[in-house]
């Protein structure tokens, strides 16, 4: 599995052609890229910051479980850091599966879930100033307050 | 180490809006042995609105707590030389 967290270009392309195999079916491909909005306000760039290693081990977690929850073959996850303008790539997931079902639904679940849980936050710099994005709220697991659940992840 | 019993040396990691209404991205705090997560998180929170750089109430409800590299729960208890990361909600990967 390759897992990283870069602060360079991220490769998509020879990532992509690295993961496929000859028990392959499918490679599933979520491309994240910097979109020159948010809500109509123009972006000029994001600037990407993580919780470095705290991050890059959830990202392993994440893709160790995307294995045994969806039976996938192979899972690249990599996100990069630092300054990324319109158009580049900030987060890149292939999933490598004998069938496409599971290919898909890993990916979905992969890009899904490491948007709420793994600590990478982005400071969005417009025409008219920068705001650090809303993230979207801690899963129960994850919060410091979540009621009478006390079961700890994993 | 200390000289006495009774306190703990923690570093304090902030992240994302925190870390710009902190002023810096790391400290290193004394406190009382025995602190849980959720009482350090009070505190922080008291510190921040005392030095009026009170965000909305709403950013301090959502924040995480890592200990040592993972997620934490409120009654998880500090321990000397721990290293303990206030998270705001995470916005990594896509687009909104």
């Amino acid at each position: 599995m390759r897992i990283e967290i870069v602060d360079e270009a991220i490769p998509a392309e020879a990532i992509v052609a690295e993961m496929k195999a000859g028990a392959d079916g499918a490679v599933c491909v979520f491309d994240g890229i910097v979109r020159d909005n948010t809500r109509g306000r123009r972006t000029l760039h994001l600037d990407y910051e993580a919780y470095r290693e705290m991050a890059l081990e959830q990202m392993k977690g994440l893709a160790a479980e995307a294995v045994t929850r969806f039976g996938v073959r192979d899972v690249a996850l990599v996100h990069r850091l630092g300054r990324l303008v319109v158009g580049e790539t900030s987060v890149l997931v292939v999933v490598a599966s004998a069938h496409r079902g599971a290919a898909f639904d890993a990916c979905r679940w992969l890009i899904d879930t490491l948007k709420t849980t793994v600590p990478i936050w982005k400071k969005e710099q417009f025409v008219d100033g920068a705001v650090w994005a809303d993230g979207e709220p801690f899963p129960a697991a994850m919060a410091v307050h979540s009621g009478d659940d006390l079961e700890m992840l994993g | 180490m200390l000289g006495y019993s009774g306190l703990m040396r923690v570093r304090v990691l902030y992240f994302g809006v925190l870390r710009d209404l902190a002023g810096h991205r790391e400290v290193e705090v004394e406190l009382a042995e025995g602190l849980s997560v959720a009482e350090f998180l009070a505190f922080q929170r008291a510190s921040f609105q005392r030095a009026s750089v009170a965000e909305a109430s709403q950013l301090w409800d959502s924040i995480a707590v890592a200990v040592n590299k993972e997620y934490a729960r409120g009654d998880v208890v500090l321990r000397d030389g721990d290293e303990v990361a206030l998270l705001p909600p995470v916005s990594g990967g896509r687009g909104l």
